[in-house]
């Protein structure tokens, strides 16, 4: 018999055997992607509700506070084009709205903030969502590294007063941390900002996710 | 091919071949990621789990892969692996995937497992491959533990900090051994990683040396030795 055909066209071969364990490849990650999916789903779905649950009086919540969302455009108070706002529902009544601005001065970077701002325009609580601050300097914003986020829940702009939402170095009432005064400086002003963009929409905040309301707060984009 | 023995896998695999503290392979994750024991088991028994299942599929197709197209093919077998993998944890340990993050991806880059694909699995059987596989990753991943716990306790002051991760809802296998969170910052970042991994590959050295010359002395004074290596 003549040469076998992985000796003639030895290229050939190689290419298609390539695509061959190319395609198994692909095939494998298809079928573990189908087979995991629905959980992986359910769990990102948890996690952000877990996320949410510590902002706001949970146990009088009773709308799914992940699907009850709208997005809204607000770059100058929320620090980018888009941002998810989630409402806290007891029955019909409001309880709170969360929204997710983004800190566009951090010291290493953008961070990404849940500011919860109750019915009366208090604080429920603000959380770091990530962040690339410094280890040890900066990522004192984290729960998990020190309480000084913790210190947010019940202020609003009245508790301080406009003027007294600073670092104490830039003359208002916040601490700073030592050696890091960037990193709380940026998140004070953002929740700040979150907060006087939640005075000014008032109630439209709570408005159905299709209503003229949230339609007009989500800008031109829509 | 010289017939391998299983147990000179065993100890080439844990001790005298250990793959992150003699080949020096796998750097980036091993930095990376043991900032805490819990982490850095993590992604060890993922790059294990990866690395069986590489050296598995490998050997047994190793009689139809040419030799032109080997290394494609198997950074194809260990990417698939390493995507099924990932999807796996993302499943089902999803805070630890994200606490990982790119550092599971990142395994498809790990030299252990395309070294251990390219210099065993391809010329070995697969029920050798499969052991191979089983001791490199297990070598590699206590390696990863000790300099995760290293890290952890002399940085933080804690043990098992976030075992909730791995082992599922409440368990809080946290072992704070001193201070209030605050140990010595060096050892939470890069830096401190190399001077841990650089100890601990000079820890390993000075015990091969202090055996040797023991070897030495016993074989001078014609006490009969025991089993080398």
């Amino acid at each position: 018999m003549a040469r076998p055909l992985t000796a003639k066209f030895p290229i050939a071969v190689a290419g298609l055997l390539l695509g061959l364990f190319s395609v198994a490849g692909a095939g494998l990650v298809a079928v573990t992607h189908v087979a995991t999916k629905d959980r992986i789903a359910h769990n990102e779905r948890q996690a952000l509700l877990d996320r949410l649950a510590v902002l706001v009086p949970a146990q009088q919540v009773t709308n799914d506070m992940a699907t009850d969302r709208i997005q809204v455009s607000d770059p100058d108070r929320l620090g980018s084009d888009r941002t998810t706002v989630y409402r806290a529902r007891a029955g019909d009544a409001p309880v709170a709205v969360i929204l997710s601005p983004v800190v566009p001065d951090g010291y290493a970077g953008p961070m990404n903030l849940l500011v919860a701002v109750l019915r009366d325009g208090s604080l429920g609580g603000v959380r770091v969502v990530s962040h690339h601050e410094t280890p040890g300097l900066g990522d004192k914003i984290e729960e998990a590294k020190s309480d000084w986020i913790l210190g947010f829940a019940g202020k609003s702009l009245d508790n301080p007063s406009p003027a007294g939402w600073k670092v104490k170095r830039d003359g208002g009432e916040f601490d700073q941390f030592t050696g890091a005064t960037v990193t709380p400086r940026a998140v004070v002003k953002a929740v700040k900002n979150a907060l006087l963009y939640a005075r000014e929409k008032g109630e439209a905040l709570y408005a159905p996710a299709d209503s003229v309301q949230a339609r007009a707060l989500g800008g031109s984009t829509g | 091919m010289a017939e391998v023995s299983y147990g000179k896998i065993v100890r080439d695999g844990l001790w005298h071949n250990n793959q992150a503290l003699v080949a020096l392979l796998g750097l980036c994750p091993l930095l990376a990621v043991t900032n805490t024991a819990i982490n850095a088991l993590g992604l060890g028994l993922a790059t294990l789990s990866v690395l069986l299942l590489s050296n598995v599929t490998v050997s047994l197709i190793r009689n139809w892969v040419r030799p032109e197209i080997r290394l494609p093919v198997f950074v194809v077998v260990i990417a698939a692996f390493v995507t099924a993998v990932e999807l796996v944890m993302k499943a089902y340990f999803h805070e630890l995937h994200k606490v990982l993050g790119i550092f599971i991806a990142l395994i498809v880059t790990n030299c252990v497992i395309i070294g251990r694909a390219e210099a065993f699995a391809s010329r070995h059987g697969p029920a050798l491959a499969l052991f191979d596989g089983l001791m490199m990753g297990a070598g590699f991943a206590l390696v990863l533990l000790v300099l995760g716990a290293i890290r952890e306790l002399v940085g933080q002051g804690t043990l098992l900090a976030g075992a909730h991760m791995m082992f599922g809802g409440d368990a809080d296998l946290t072992i704070r051994v001193f201070g209030d969170g605050d140990g010595f910052l060096l050892a939470l970042l890069p830096p401190g990683a190399f001077i841990a991994l650089g100890l601990l590959v000079a820890g390993k050295n000075l015990i091969d040396r202090r055996q040797a010359a023991a070897a030495a002395a016993a074989r001078a004074a014609g006490v009969p030795v025991g089993q080398p290596g």
